[in-house]
């Protein structure tokens, strides 16, 4: 793990360009246990190391986000991007 | 059935993510041979499709609902697990396991090989979409990831003449190899497990991948519109508007078509030297009666074309994200927005695919309004009174006005199911933080002639399906009620009104005077319990019996001189509401488990319709409509 300093993804705006340092789902009060929210963000490619750019986000309440992770798009709500930690600047 | 593979025949099961092109492979390998139905107890379609291989081995190919992971979380995933393990009752275990795979999309897809090389059945990796992948850069060195995993890698692209031939033959040599199974080493994965593999995926993919490949430039241009936070939902507004005024004017040569077909096959008929009484059954109830439904298959078939051109071209996702923030609003989950479009069509598909929704709540909440988008068994019925009553003409000169009804019936389905699953939302499921929204925003691909024509073909096989057994022998039903017993001699009355459909009609008539309903409505919405449909042939049925041969060929002319607006507008109401579906009410059973959502459907459905009939026609009365 790095020293970098790291932020929560669901903080980020539209066009944060960052590297997953960690998931930390127990962070977060989402709709389902921590353990549970952990595996999904791995399967669909949310694990340390992965490069992430936000490139998209809703009209209310700027949610849900469209998040770039590797070469893959994934569509995801603030309050479950709250559980990826990113550092800032990594270059794509 | 030459066509079947006899049941002996190996199986090869095809497993992927979500929009790697696995049904667009499977529609190449199988063509329109395919079989869809379900498995046994659950309502997973399940599409077997047989196939001859170059070396002459008759297999059959299953496509396996896509995932991400063997980890079911919801009964589709169930159902991709249970094959691919061979836990299930059926005859379906597979003896190769085919891996699909987006070439220009391979990362998530790797870490599921990882995966089902625990399983400890043959497996085999198809790189599919390769062409794209090489468009945009990405070079894969096949041999060397075959080497890494360890298995048989091809690549394929299967919209392409010959772009399966490489898969058949690794088929082929695989089957003839005839490895067994051996045993299985998985076990659900942990957190720790899953980024280990997804680690170990990403290193492989480091090492045989040249060229970091960019980002799909068309999806890039495209989403800056359609993903635009307002952009984007004005685009979605515009695609649903065209989509339902197109439902109305590329529909109608078709329709006249088909309705000149049953009018020339009638006036054949009532030629024939036969008695009178067959005649009236082959005239009135058999033709007459299923033509007035089977008229409305363009209108279906053109629905159906769009949604199914909108799935294939990966903008259902997008609709999905769009609308997630608006639909948690109303207490709905944004991969609710795919059920409820696809309620448009039909709830029935629409609450099977629910099943896409893995927190129960939410599912619950989602069938609970699924019947209450406007499905295409209400076009038939909101067709015939909006012709009869709306009159045609063009209002801020283009809009048709009669297509601006029909929108305004379908805004009120949907600002209803909004309601509802608002009120649900806030008195049954009090508090808790709702499922997580995530959802993969595949890269546009351009639609497949041929899988939409085969996507069409089974969903019109479907509809007519309906129409020759469901809506014929409710047809039948209905011509038997309004023609016995028969008018007495020198009867003064129109016949009808001797029959049992009469005395069944002026029976309720006191439940539904208030609504404004006439006891040939009664009747017809008795059989329209079965079939939403059913009503307007029923209706033609009962107008045709009471009216006599000059009256029968248009239904709609006789509700406008029998009907007031009032009576009319009342009808629409209630139709905008009404449980009237058996077979929906026996999927939402069938789907929750048990009676108790079936009757909490039926009869809050039932309690709207009646209200807004109710405060519809007195309003219209009162606003001099009656």
């Amino acid at each position: 793990m790095s020293s970098e300093p790291t932020i929560a993804l669901g903080v980020a705006p539209v066009g944060f360009r960052g590297r997953i340092q960690a998931i930390a789902a127990g962070r977060v009060a989402a709709g389902m246990p921590a353990p549970e929210l952990e595996r999904r963000l791995i399967e669909l490619g949310f694990v340390e190391g992965a490069d992430v750019e936000i490139l998209h986000q809703g009209l209310f309440g700027r949610d849900p986000i469209a998040v770039r992770v590797a070469h893959t798009t994934i569509g995801l709500r603030r309050r479950e991007a709250m559980a990826i930690l990113v550092s800032v600047g990594a270059e794509p | 059935m030459s066509v079947t593979a006899p049941t002996a025949a190996p199986v090869v099961a095809l497993v992927g993510n979500p929009n790697c092109g696995k049904t667009a492979l499977f529609n190449a390998l199988t063509g329109s041979r395919q079989k869809v139905a379900n498995y046994p107890g659950v309502t997973v379609e399940k599409k077997v499709g047989p196939l001859t291989t170059p070396a002459g081995r008759t297999v059959r190919i299953v496509d396996l609902p896509g995932t991400y992971s063997l980890r079911a979380r919801s009964p589709d995933e169930e159902v991709t697990r249970d094959i691919v393990l061979g836990r299930t009752q059926t005859d379906v275990i597979p003896d190769l396991i085919v891996c699909v795979a987006d070439a220009s999309n391979l990362r998530l897809a790797l870490r599921l090989v990882l995966e089902l090389k625990q399983v400890g059945r043959p497996v085999m990796l198809s790189l599919n979409m390769m062409d794209i992948a090489r468009k945009r850069g990405i070079e894969i060195d096949t041999e060397k990831l075959g080497r890494e995993l360890g298995l048989p890698v091809v690549s394929s692209v299967a919209v392409r003449r010959g772009g399966t031939d490489a898969l058949l033959a690794e088929i082929d040599r695989r089957l003839a190899a005839a490895q067994g199974a051996t045993g299985t080493v998985w076990m659900t994965p942990d957190a720790s497990a899953l980024r280990r593999a997804q680690k170990e995926a990403d290193r492989i993919l480091a090492s045989v991948v040249k060229g970091q490949g960019r980002p799909d430039s068309l999806t890039t241009r495209l989403d800056a519109v359609l993903l635009h936070p307002v952009a984007g939902l004005v685009v979605l507004l515009a695609i649903l508007f065209v989509m339902f005024q197109a439902v109305f004017a590329w529909a109608e040569p078709g329709m006249d078509a088909i309705e000149a077909g049953f009018h020339f096959l009638g006036d054949l008929v009532a030629g024939l030297p036969l008695p009178d009484l067959l005649k009236s059954f082959l005239k009135d109830g058999l033709i007459g009666g299923v033509g007035s439904v089977i008229v409305f298959l363009p209108q279906i078939v053109i629905l159906f074309f769009f949604i199914l051109v909108l799935e294939d071209l990966g903008y259902m996702a997008r609709a999905a994200f769009l609308m997630d923030r608006i639909m948690g609003g109303a207490g709905l989950h944004g991969r609710a927005f795919i059920p409820l479009l696809s309620s448009f069509a039909c709830a029935i598909p629409g609450i099977m695919s629910t099943r896409v929704i893995d927190d129960r709540r939410d599912r619950l909440t989602t069938i609970l309004v699924a019947p209450l988008m406007t499905c295409s068994a209400r076009i038939p019925v909101y067709t015939l009174i909006i012709g009869a009553f709306i009159p045609d003409r063009e209002v801020w000169g283009f809009v048709g006005l009669q297509g601006l009804v029909m929108f305004g019936l379908y805004t009120v389905g949907i600002a209803s199911a909004l309601a509802v699953s608002f009120v649900v939302k806030r008195l049954i499921w009090r508090g808790k933080p709702g499922e997580p929204f995530m959802l993969e925003l595949p890269d546009y691909k351009v639609p497949q002639a041929r899988s939409v024509a085969i996507g069409l073909w089974t969903r019109a096989t479907i509809f007519l399906k309906r129409a020759g057994t469901t809506i014929l022998s409710m047809m039948i039903l209905i011509w038997v009620l309004a023609s016995f017993p028969q008018p007495p001699e020198g009867a003064t009355e129109p016949a009808i009104n001797y029959s049992l459909a009469a005395r069944i009609g002026t029976a309720i008539q006191p439940l539904t005077e208030p609504l404004g309903f006439n006891w040939q409505i009664n009747v017809a919405l008795i059989p329209g319990m079965a079939a939403r449909e059913v009503a307007v042939g029923s209706l033609g049925t009962i107008y045709a019996i009471s009216g006599g041969e000059e009256a029968t060929d248009k239904i709609a002319s006789a509700l406008s001189s029998q009907w007031s607006l009032a009576t009319a507008l009342a009808f629409l109401a209630w139709y905008v509401f009404a449980p009237q579906c058996a077979s929906t009410l026996a999927v939402i059973r069938r789907e929750t488990g048990g009676w108790r959502w079936l009757w909490v459907t039926f009869f809050y459905m039932l309690a709207l319709a009646y209200v807004a009939a109710f405060l519809t026609y007195r309003i219209a009365v009162a606003l001099g409509g009656g």
